[in-house]
């Protein structure tokens, strides 16, 4: 475990030093807010609404199959470092595995998913 | 000249003082972090100042040329400009979301370097699952560019972020592919076994025929992809979205966007050196300088094809990935299956 302290120690420092400059900036920056500067940006137009609104279900669909795809790379990765001891079963089952995925592939293409309009 | 030495010296350095191992060991990661630090800041402002030049060489005009030699005080004037910006926070922003956004952001580029082999001994820690660790930190770049296009309530750094998640997702799935026919290979996730296993320059990934070419491809498309750049930054295509995701930034909140993204593209790079062209290997030079230079020369492809190609449109983006990246890096994989099984090309 002791190896992975780095990685801790990496993300503590990393948050520590963004944090240390923002400090620095407030030192020296100007800070003069009012009503019309702290208005969000929408071409020096008055923002209409919010844009925290219902969102295109197509990115929904995108992430969907990236999940799917994702979670067979995490069964692909242990396969690969194997891959070495384990020779023709392994080739056979692997590509057995991607074939029924790129089964599921060309499913939602052939249903238009991967289409973005 | 080897930088592993210098490095060793100062650690028994600090063993000789007699302190408990413990704090030896915790000392020396937080020196590296902060070396590590100092060096991606001061590579970003090269990069920043290199990519100005390169791109004003490529379309015949000056570029930075007013401060200093060929203007390369240009980008240290620039950082100083921006540390004294005001900063601004839109009133309908969520605010935690906002602030943390450029942090997360910076922190997942930054903490890659965990396991980056700078050269021969040039480690911080040399986990064993390396890859598999670079792969999912950069994820969080995808997190933090969701965060601050929802957290800035602007609908242009909405559609920008929502974009840019889109676009990084797609083409993960054929990056991390091929990274996986490249472990195939090797045998082993730690970077320092992938370095170590292309020793002679026959044996670089890139030279094995036929899926080293391929894969070193796809790696760079995907690449160029997952940094949001030319050809494929819709994210923050300036004409239609401004900026995309940080339009609301302003002050060291957007230079950190903007170093974070000069760090990826560093990191693109320096991977792309570990996986297929040898990483620290070569004759002659210390290891670190075969490392910066072969990582150099991958950025300054980076950059050349920013500055030559047109941006593609959102559904050509989208369906390149999947309907062609995708089937292409799965195919390949079972190649390099093929290959090393049957032994062909196996030194």
């Amino acid at each position: 475990m002791a190896e992975y302290a780095a990685v801790l120690v990496f993300l503590l420092v990393g948050i520590g030093m963004v944090l240390f400059t923002f400090f620095l900036a407030r030192l020296v920056r100007p800070a003069n807010p009012y009503k019309e500067k702290n208005q969000n940006y929408e071409c020096a137009e008055k923002p209409v609404g919010d844009s925290w609104i219902q969102f295109n279900n197509r990115f929904y669909i995108f992430a969907l199959v990236f999940v799917v795809f994702d979670v067979e790379i995490v069964f692909l990765f242990p396969w690969a470092v194997a891959f070495g001891q384990l020779g023709l079963f392994a080739l056979v089952e692997m590509v057995i595995f991607i074939c029924i995925l790129l089964v599921g592939l060309a499913y939602a293409w052939k249903k238009g998913v991967l289409k973005w309009v | 000249m080897e930088l592993a030495g210098i490095f060793k010296y100062f650690y028994e350095l600090l063993v000789s003082t007699g302190l408990p191992q413990v704090w030896v060991d915790i000392i020396a990661m937080v020196a590296a972090a902060v070396i590590i630090f100092g060096f991606l800041a001061v590579c970003a402002l090269f990069l920043v100042w290199w990519e100005r030049k390169v791109s004003a060489h490529i379309q015949q005009r000056f570029g930075p040329m007013r401060t200093g030699w060929h203007g390369w005080r240009q980008t240290i004037a620039d950082a100083i400009k921006l540390i004294q910006k005001e900063d601004i926070t839109p009133m309908t922003a969520d605010r935690a979301v906002f602030y943390w956004a450029p942090i997360m952001c910076f922190v997942a580029a930054f903490a890659v370097y965990v396991v980056m082999p700078f050269g021969d001994g040039l480690i911080v820690s040399d986990l064993n699952v390396g890859i598999l660790y670079v792969v999912a930190i950069t994820s969080f770049t995808i997190i933090s560019l969701l965060m601050a296009g929802w957290g800035s309530n602007n609908k242009y750094a909405l559609l920008g972020g929502m974009r840019s998640a889109a676009q990084v997702v797609s083409y993960e799935i054929p990056m991390v592919v091929t990274i996986c026919s490249v472990v195939l290979f090797v045998g082993s996730l730690s970077m320092v076994d992938i370095v170590q296993s292309q020793a002679q320059i026959y044996q670089w990934y890139i030279f094995r025929l036929p899926f080293g070419p391929i894969a070193f491809i796809i790696y760079i498309i995907t690449g160029t992809a997952e940094t949001n750049r030319t050809p494929f930054d819709l994210p923050e295509a300036e004409q239609e979205l401004v900026a995309g995701f940080n339009v609301e930034y302003s002050g060291m909140k957007f230079a950190m966007f903007f170093l974070a993204e000069f760090v990826n593209m560093f990191t693109v790079s320096a991977i792309g050196t570990t996986l297929f062209l040898g990483g620290w290997q070569g004759p002659f030079l210390p290891s670190w300088m075969w490392f910066l230079g072969k990582t150099l020369v991958l950025v300054f492809i980076l950059m050349w094809f920013r500055w030559t190609y047109p941006r593609l449109r959102v559904d050509q983006l989208m369906e390149f990935s999947w309907k062609f990246l995708l089937p292409l890096s799965f195919a390949n994989l079972i190649l390099a299956g093929l290959m090393k099984y049957s032994g062909w090309f196996n030194w």
